[in-house]
């Protein structure tokens, strides 16, 4: 029994340790005197004494029943099925395939090349478009990839290392089965519904601008005013979420501007310009061609209303209060373009549901851990890449996707993986067949099986999740949570709330079972 | 382990243990992580234990069951700031309740024993899937749970009838039922979880077992008087 640190970190490490050292790991428990106790009380130190006492007289109380489990190797599939054909989506079904994986990539459009397809350049003036052909190419060549489109999802089975996924493509149902999983679902840009957008045609997304410079559209190069609004329909009520990606595209999309039309006077609105990284330069480089950033705060938002200038010529007025000026500037625009937030995709919710995976408040993926399994979901097997996770420029969606593929080849690589002893087992003398095991579990893990006293519940182990939902239900406790027994957790209760004889310490005895 | 793992017995031994309170923090409704949706039996269970509590003698109130999503800390602190608040104003078990700890301790201990029974007496309601939480407080009524405690059934093998054939000891999952060959067979009472497994076993042509409800189950036989004595086809007592 270890108090000490976090078990986030050093739980497996100690488990690796024992298990090198030839002793069984679920031998060993470990105390959360850390986030459960001394980070949560830190101002109350005495008491946070007390109860780092209380954790680990509970903890010592279930370490006297732990038991040595035995683990289990499941067969891994050697497949990997990819959920998203964009930028994401392909390098990381390139990256497993290139590693001699077989993979099938799932589109949910009729091309592939998502979101990329309607970017033309980089903020640092890559040409999007070439890449992504030749992208797309290197994927429809690759003997090991097959490709799914006009696809959706139907159903998901299994777990790590055998999945069975259905998928309904141009007509026709495929059972696939595969390994692992990597999710690229990607991201949409929000229809903003504000700013006369949908009302007034000269009102665009960024977007929508970016394929208008493009074709190099006659409005854009005879106009003499522009303006652009931040943060839009985000980082507020609802969406509060920086978008990370608007102010890199506000400013690539300025400079692409300017060259088009030097006399072209562009004004962004914003609320705070977040081009990071050498991003910087190219803020610095807008600002140096004469396009002018006026900032704006959440309480006092631009107005747009269709307006008319001195020369009696249609235009749109922007109106905002400049917080370092003190006064309202009104902006007579030709046109205007909003910087919407790039959304969750509308079908992320599915997927997550299907693959029973989770998604942050935002809606977007989350991942196991920010720092320590970055490209991970909770559930093992699967994976993350892209924008579904959160706004992302290019180069980071790709890198992203890289690692997505590597962490999934660690696992296709292996023959075997082992899933965890903590599963349900049946003590047969005290089963009285009642069923109440059977209807409690969802994965339906509990069977029958018959004996010469009758039809009894047996687990299968490689199906039991460990939730021990049965075990609640079970009136004879003949079904049994490894590592959760019931006299594991009674003994922790009864070690909460022992009282020494001396009658130390007055504190309140609120126990906590905190599900997880 | 998920919220739906909690058992009444959890419940029920923490507070035999002299515990202020209970409280069960689970994820939000229809936002398990995976398919089981376990926070629902929890709910269910929950609705039930308040109301063999208040059977019991303590107050309700000092069982809770919350929604915190893992990363929701601060709501975590509100919630259980709140609930201390609760229990402050309740004071320790028996204060609120005009009860000795003991004597609340003796009633929630004799409750504990039949959690065997209870569970499946109410094994259909106990699996049942709601929509919302609202349908749950009405899940289980006051009478019904007194009714339970009242109606509680014993077993009993009646000396008389028992051929000692071993069958019952053999099936019984609590291992409470004492005897052997040519010895009547007795029932612990003690040790008795009230599944019936006996009374469901025991040869018809036999029928030596007895539903026993609402009346004292009678003394076990002496140990020396315990003996079968066969004579010829028949077997009988001596």
């Amino acid at each position: 029994m270890v108090a000490a640190c976090t078990p986030r970190t050093h739980e497996p490490l100690f488990r690796d340790t024992l298990r090198e050292a030839g002793i069984n790991q679920y031998f060993f428990d470990m105390a959360n005197i850390r986030e459960h106790c001394s980070w949560v009380h830190s101002k109350q130190k005495e008491e946070a004494t007390e109860k780092a006492k209380d954790i680990v007289r509970m903890s010592v109380a279930r370490t006297i029943n732990l038991e040595p489990l035995k683990e289990f190797e499941l067969p891994v599939n050697k497949a990997a099925l990819v959920v998203g054909g964009g930028v994401a989506g392909m390098n990381a079904a390139l990256g497993l395939a290139g590693q001699g994986f077989e993979v099938h990539l799932v589109e949910k459009a009729k091309d592939l090349g998502g979101m990329a397809r309607r970017i033309q350049t980089t903020l640092e003036g890559l040409d999007v478009q070439d890449y992504l052909q030749d992208l797309i190419r290197r994927v429809y060549q690759h003997p090991l990839v097959h490709v799914y489109h006009e696809a959706t999802i139907t159903d998901v089975s299994g777990y790590v290392g055998s999945f069975v996924t259905t998928v309904q493509a141009e007509g026709q149902v495929t059972i696939i089965q595969h390994g692992a999983a990597i999710l690229a679902t990607g991201a949409d840009e929000h229809r903003p519904t504000e700013y006369l957008y949908g009302v007034d045609e000269r009102v665009w997304t960024q977007l929508e601008l970016e394929e208008r410079i493009s074709r190099k559209d006659e409005g854009l190069a005879r106009a003499r005013s522009l303006v652009m609004i931040q943060c839009v329909g985000c980082r507020q009520e609802g969406r509060d979420y920086c978008a990370r990606v608007c102010c890199s595209q506000a400013v690539k999309n300025a400079l692409s501007l300017k060259a088009l039309n030097p006399e072209l006077d562009i004004y962004v609105l914003y609320r705070d310009m977040r081009t990071y990284g050498f991003k910087e330069d190219y803020y610095l480089k807008a600002a140096d061609q004469g396009v002018r950033f006026v900032r704006f705060t959440p309480s006092a938002k631009p107005e747009v209303e269709a307006a008319r200038d001195e020369e009696e010529k249609p235009v749109l007025r922007v109106t905002v209060p400049d917080p370092i000026l003190g006064q309202r500037l009104a902006i007579d625009a030709h046109f205007l373009v909003l910087s919407a937030a790039a959304a969750p995709a509308a079908g992320s919710p599915d997927v997550a549901r299907l693959f029973k995976v989770p998604v942050n408040p935002d809606g977007f993926f989350q991942e196991a851990h920010v720092k320590l399994r970055p490209v991970d979901f909770a559930a093992d097997g699967v994976f993350m890449c892209g924008s579904s996770h959160y706004p992302k420029h290019l180069s980071e969606a790709v890198s992203q996707a890289y690692g997505a593929a590597g962490r999934a080849a660690t696992l296709l690589s292996q023959d075997t993986v082992t899933a965890s002893g903590s599963v349900c087992t049946v003590a047969e003398s005290t089963c009285i067949s009642c069923g109440a095991c059977v209807a409690a579990c969802s994965y339906g893990a509990i069977h029958w099986r018959k004996t010469p006293g009758g039809d009894k519940a047996e687990v299968n182990p490689v199906l039991c999740k460990g939730d021990g939902l049965c075990c609640a239900k079970c009136p004879t406790s003949a079904i049994v949570l490894r590592h959760y027994t019931n006299e594991e957790v009674l003994n922790q209760i009864d070690a909460a709330l022992f009282e020494a004889p001396s009658g130390a310490g007055e504190q309140a005895h609120a126990k906590q079972e905190v599900g997880s | 382990m998920c919220t739906g793992r909690v058992d009444l017995a959890f419940v029920l031994r923490a507070f035999q243990k002299g515990a202020t309170g209970v409280i069960i923090a689970g994820c939000w409704l229809g936002e398990c992580h995976y398919v089981t949706e376990g926070n629902y039996d929890a709910l269910n269970m929950m609705h039930l234990c308040k109301k063999l509590l208040e059977h019991a003698g303590v107050r309700p109130e000092r069982l809770r069951l919350e929604w915190v999503g893992a990363s929701e800390g601060i709501r975590f602190a509100e919630v259980m700031n709140d609930f201390a608040n609760t229990l402050r104003e309740l004071g320790p078990l028996g204060a609120a309740e005009g009860a000795t700890p003991d004597h609340l301790a003796s009633r929630l201990a004799a409750l504990a024993r039949l959690v065997p029974y209870i569970k499946l007496a109410k094994r259909e309601k106990l699996a049942l899937r709601l929509k919302s939480p609202e349908e749950y407080l009405q899940l289980y009524a006051t009478d019904e749970v007194a009714a339970l405690i009242r109606d509680v059934v014993s077993y009993y093998v009646e000396p008389e009838l028992c051929q000692a054939c071993m069958i019952c000891l053999r099936r019984c999952p609590a291992d409470a039922i004492a005897g052997g060959k040519n010895l009547i067979h007795v029932v612990d009472q003690d040790k008795c979880i009230k599944c019936g497994t006996c009374f469901d076993v025991c040869p018809p042509r036999f029928g030596a077992v007895r539903k026993i409800s609402g009346a004292p189950v009678p003394p076990p036989l002496p140990e020396e008087a315990r003996v079968v004595v066969r004579k010829g086809k028949g077997a009988r007592r001596e």
